[in-house]
């Protein structure tokens, strides 16, 4: 009885193996990794077909594009024309995520603290130090702050993330190299590996700030600053100040999207914006076909589910624009 | 047949393990030519781990990885080791009957916990803690060096127990005929016929601490640089591994089998010296 029981449960196992032969893969960024899951259940539950997304990180999924070892790759960092003719690859956007600027202070709540330019500059280079230092003081009159040193809580990890959030550090401040892992100058840096790990330092340490995605410290609670923007205006990370971020971002088909929409214009404008990337090969054009097939379903119907998870939908016509690129590449279907 | 089935399997059981040691060898040590070839010894006393932007090459040094495994291990070991000794010499010398076998169980117990909860445990209950006492940043070199104590404790008091349980009884009665206290006792006839057992023992958890990644990589703070206090953050090899190997290609990739290949001699080197040295002497 037992046996048949186990014999049963193999050959459901050996069946199921066989199905997902048939499955598309992929796996890379985990910045829309969340996103990405929920529009893959959606897309099985309606389509039955199944895609399986793999939340590794960006340098990952370009690794494994390379080698052709997955049928698609997500990276938030997009790829130069060159990279990209160089390794036989199409790109182009999916979704349009942000980064905030997460605190751990005694005293002051969710949105309360204002930083401008020149203060996230100085916190992030190491110049200014300590919590009462006069840029930050100057913005925050009201707030009680400490006279505590800063502790800046970063990734171990190499990350899409930190490539954005450098990039629009390097807006600010030429200093600063873009890096996917930089060597940060402050004397208190503290590191965890990805998102999670870097929002666990945050709540685990006091009179810590660090950077992580926006999805992460709606989840946990965490309380995050208003960042001065390209205008001089103080915007709060909210979805409506993203949407307005995103509006500004320029594609272009010609050189495959290749476009970092950080630190955008706009007086309503949130600043640290960043989009993620989907890189297909070019020669696997049955595959590409179903691949397009489900992003094309997302691009339909996936902004709510989007939204709802913090990320902002491409604009209409960024959308239209990509389905013409697909069609200019021939992996229409 | 049945019998020869059976030696040809425990041989092929008993060889197994010799070859897997060769295999992981050589494969670390393949797999860092580039790095060695690129950065020879200067590998470690560089401070600097930095990839190019794309990806393709950088700078890479060992420095702070292999500082920070030795620092987090010898604060391990300057805690964990008076601790051990003391509960060994509690469970053998002092405890009465009743007592020996809970405190035994609690100890075992303790060496049974998974790491990655004695990580979490460390972030979320034990970070603040030093934060709040000793000040710094919380998750540093101190944080994972007590945690890491905690963690090697049941090892060596477990070892350092047998071999002080070999002492025998005549020699302990003869000392305490002599009108010996059981401090004398202890200090002048267990510690120096356990001695080779105790040294052993410590040998052993001091590799154990060396290789231990996932607790660590919670609670050292893993920044690449040389911690001038004891509550700086820092990293470790295994650390620095677990975090950046499914990131890393070419060069950096490499580097990190030099890494590996690093501590998968020091761990050798310090187990074979327990094995063959100090328990040849003793128990066996």
């Amino acid at each position: 009885m037992i046996f048949k029981k186990i014999y049963i449960t193999i050959a459901a196992l050996l069946m199921l193996s066989v199905a997902n032969a048939d499955e598309i893969k992929g796996r890379g960024a985990s910045f829309p990794g969340p996103l990405y899951k929920a529009w893959t259940s959606e897309y099985f539950k309606t389509t039955t077909n199944k895609v399986n997304y793999t939340p590794t990180g960006s340098g990952d999924g370009i690794k494994s594009i390379k080698k052709r070892m997955v049928d698609f790759a997500g990276s938030d960092k997009p790829l130069k024309p060159k990279a990209l003719k160089k390794n036989g690859l199409h790109m182009f956007p999916a979704i349009i995520g942000s980064i905030v600027l997460a605190y751990n202070l005694d005293g002051v709540k969710d949105g309360q603290l204002k930083l401008s330019r020149k203060a996230i500059i100085g916190i992030f280079s190491g110049n200014i130090t300590h919590w009462d230092d006069n840029e930050i003081i100057v913005q925050n009159p009201d707030l009680n702050l400490p006279h505590e040193p800063i502790i800046l809580a970063v990734r171990a990890d190499k990350s899409g993330t930190t490539f954005n959030f450098t990039y629009f550090l390097n807006k600010l401040d030429k200093n600063i190299k873009v890096s996917k892992k930089p060597t940060w100058k402050s004397s208190r840096v503290v590191a965890g590996k990805s998102n999670s790990g870097v929002s666990a330092n945050i709540q685990q340490i006091k009179n810590s700030i660090g950077y992580i995605e926006y999805s992460f410290k709606d989840k946990l609670g965490l309380s995050a600053a208003q960042i001065e923007n390209r205008e001089g205006y103080y915007i709060n990370p909210t979805l409506n100040s993203f949407q307005d971020a995103a509006k500004h971002a320029k594609w272009i088909a010609d050189n495959d999207f290749y476009a970092v929409i950080g630190d955008p214009e706009g007086v309503t404008s949130y600043p640290i914006v960043a989009a993620t990337f989907i890189l297909l090969p070019e020669e696997k054009n049955e595959i590409n076909k179903k691949v397009i097939k489900f992003i094309d379903w997302a691009y339909e119907n996936g902004d709510k589910v989007a939204t709802d998870l913090g990320y902002v939908p491409l604009p209409t016509s960024t959308k239209n624009q990509i389905r013409q690129y697909w069609e200019d590449k021939k992996i229409n279907w | 047949m049945g019998a020869r089935l059976f030696k040809n399997f425990s041989f092929f059981s008993a060889t197994l393990s010799f070859f897997i040691l060769i295999g992981v060898f050589s494969v670390l040590f393949s797999y860092a030519q580039e790095a060695l070839h690129e950065f020879g010894f200067d590998f470690l006393y560089n401070e600097v781990w930095e990839a190019d932007e794309d990806d393709e090459g950088g700078i890479f040094g060992g420095y702070v990885p292999i500082i920070g495994t030795l620092l987090s291990t010898l604060i391990a070991m300057l805690i964990a080791t008076p601790l051990a000794m003391g509960i060994a010499i509690f469970l053998t010398e002092i405890a009465t009957e009743k007592m020996i076998q809970p405190v035994s169980v609690a100890i075992e117990l303790l060496a049974a916990i998974p790491s990655i909860i004695y990580g979490m445990w460390g972030l979320f209950y034990f970070a603040p803690i030093v934060q709040l006492t000793v000040g710094g940043n919380g998750v540093g070199l101190l944080t994972a060096g007590i945690v890491l104590a905690i963690m090697i404790i049941p090892f060596m008091a477990a070892i350092t127990r047998d071999a002080m349980n070999t002492t025998p009884p005549v020699l302990k009665e003869s000392a305490y005929s002599m009108g010996a206290t059981k401090f004398e006792v202890i200090k002048d006839i267990v510690m120096p016929y356990a001695k080779g057992g105790i040294i052993g023992s410590i040998i052993l958890a001091l590799g154990r601490a060396l290789g231990e990644t996932m607790a660590v990589a919670f609670l050292i703070g893993s920044v690449m640089s040389i911690p001038s206090k004891i509550t700086d953050p820092t990293t470790s090899i295994p650390v620095l591994l677990a975090n950046n190997f499914a990131e890393a290609q070419d060069l950096e990739m490499s580097s990190m089998y030099y890494l590996a290949l690093i501590l998968f001699i020091v761990s050798f080197a310090i187990i074979s010296l327990a094995k063959f040295y100090f328990f040849r002497k003793s128990i066996i």
